[in-house]
């Protein structure tokens, strides 16, 4: 499966290639960035109709445990700030791993599947994630890295019910639940989630099976096949964090704005890496936090500028930028001081030597619309 | 009208009475991608050749433009601060960039013409 460069191929690239994409390397894999019709088309795609992504290159763990799946998530509690224990099966949570500092090695989707926990984590972080998982829970758990499947998401207003053409049931699900259904033979787990901020489904089908269902769902009328260029725009739109870029190993989940992904028992009960940490910024704040912010005009700011106060000295940085398709301009997110974290601060971001106006602003800058019950 | 003349920045400059008509090229706007904001010089301001003259935003990445000649910026495409897709629509007519009065006429030695820079351009796929 390897492909020039040395980079890894998913089951649908022959597709992507077929389809007119152009492909970029991304975390080791050769993987389609647009197609023809360009990301802004892509976007709009997404957020009007619906988006078929390859998420292929991100990492499928299943996680078992002999004590059974409560067994598993209690040793997965050990890694994350996120209950797991109290996680009901066809459900699943977004949480992270932390280190000791209270710093984020990955964000992740743990999902509760019968006897079993299923992860979802980054390309990026594959390798560090498993051996993390086989360093700290080997002796309690069975830790299986689903390498021979792939991961489909399905995106936009119009993804469930066309997806529903091939799986009816699937339509019952509400955001954040899964469940599995087998079509053609093959077994799929289907859940409603995604991260575009718009309502879909993420389909973890065998690899050998990944094309197939792929040229059956880009046959609908409704569906366009989508690269990581509007992946980013959508997601950032949407106000979620990129790891690597809003949230690191030098970033906490309360800096992040991420304490929402951490119930109240543990908030109380501690007792995973950096939780001394987390418990005192919970308590007394952080310096910092990660904001929205809008840029004047029509100039993106991107990763990596400064952010200065009147004076021009340096008070943030912008940690993702770019263009809001749906927006219709410029978007951004970054950390600033905690006491210009209020939406209608103004500050100034320095592109090019310049300084242009960029107002702290709420997030998400476009309504999510999952499906809720 | 002259021939237009390419650069290996990937510029075009079309020279009318000592003025060239500059932009970026059909295959550069390709590689960019869709464009969402173009910074352009402010008239009156003298470019020298090769210099950063403009800035071009795609949705993924700003890139440099620099001034293929040598000269005082007369003129800007100010329609593209607005919308800025026709550098990808339209990027040898409605796309342009600035127009440049030209110091020295023999800034355009060493461009390619359109055959020169389509060789130019197969070597790179």
């Amino acid at each position: 499966m390897q492909a020039r460069d040395g980079l890894k191929k998913t089951p649908l690239y022959d597709l992507h290639v077929e389809r007119g994409a152009r492909m970029v390397p991304f975390a080791g894999y050769d993987m389609p960035v647009q197609y023809p019709t360009g990301i802004l088309a892509e976007h709009r795609q997404t957020r009007e109709s619906a988006g078929l992504f390859d998420v292929s290159h991100m990492g499928q763990v299943r996680l078992s445990a002999a004590g059974g799946r409560d067994a598993a998530a209690s040793a997965l509690e050990t890694l994350v700030p996120a209950a797991m224990t109290t996680l009901q099966s066809g459900r699943m949570r977004y949480t992270q791993f932390t280190n000791e500092q209270g710093g984020i090695l990955d964000d992740l989707m743990v999902t509760a599947m019968g006897d079993h926990l299923y992860l979802v984590i980054n390309a990026a972080c594959k390798d560090a994630d498993i051996a993390h998982l086989q360093a700290n829970l080997s002796d309690r758990c069975e830790i299986e890295v689903l390498s021979d499947r792939a991961l489909l998401a399905l995106q936009g207003p119009k993804a469930v019910a066309a997806f529903a053409r091939l799986v009816p049931d699937c339509e019952q699900l509400s955001f954040m639940q899964a469940a599995t259904w087998d079509l053609d033979g093959e077994r799929l787990l289907v859940s409603r989630s995604g991260y575009t901020g718009e309502d879909g489904v993420e389909v973890s089908v065998p690899g050998h099976a990944a094309e197939a269902l792929a040229r059956r769902l880009l046959d609908m009328p409704e569906v366009e096949p989508i690269g990581l260029g509007a992946r980013d725009s959508l997601r950032l739109e949407a106000g979620l964090c990129l790891y690597g870029h809003d949230i690191d190993t030098t970033t906490t989940p309360i800096e992040a704005g991420l304490i929402w992904s951490i119930q109240k028992a543990r908030r109380d009960g501690g007792n995973f890496p950096g939780a001394a940490v987390i418990q005192r910024q919970i308590k007394d704040g952080t310096d910092r936090r990660l904001v929205g912010l809008k840029p004047e005009g029509r100039a993106p700011v991107r990763d990596g500028a400064d952010l200065v106060d009147d004076d021009g000295n340096v008070i943030g940085t912008i940690t993702s930028g770019g263009f809001g398709a749906t927006v219709g301009g410029p978007v951004a997110m970054g950390y600033v001081p905690s006491d210009r974290a209020e939406p209608g601060q103004r500050l100034s971001a320095v592109v090019r030597g310049k300084t242009l106006p960029i107002d702290v602003t709420a997030m998400p800058f476009v309504p999510h619309r999952y499906h809720r019950n | 009208m002259a021939d237009r003349l390419y650069t290996k920045d990937h510029e075009w400059v079309d020279i009318e009475d000592g003025i060239a008509t500059v932009g970026i090229t059909d295959y550069a706007q390709e590689q960019l991608g869709d464009v969402v904001f173009v910074e352009l010089p402010d008239v009156g301001r003298n470019v020298v050749q090769h210099e950063e003259a403009a800035v071009v935003e795609s949705v993924k990445a700003a890139s440099e433009v620099y001034a293929p000649v040598s000269g005082e910026v007369t003129e800007v495409n100010s329609g593209l601060a607005d919308d800025p897709s026709p550098v990808n629509s339209d990027a040898y007519g409605g796309g342009w960039f600035m127009r440049i009065k030209m110091a020295d006429e023999s800034d355009v030695d060493g461009m390619m013409d359109e055959e020169a820079y389509g060789e130019f351009v197969a070597e790179l796929e």
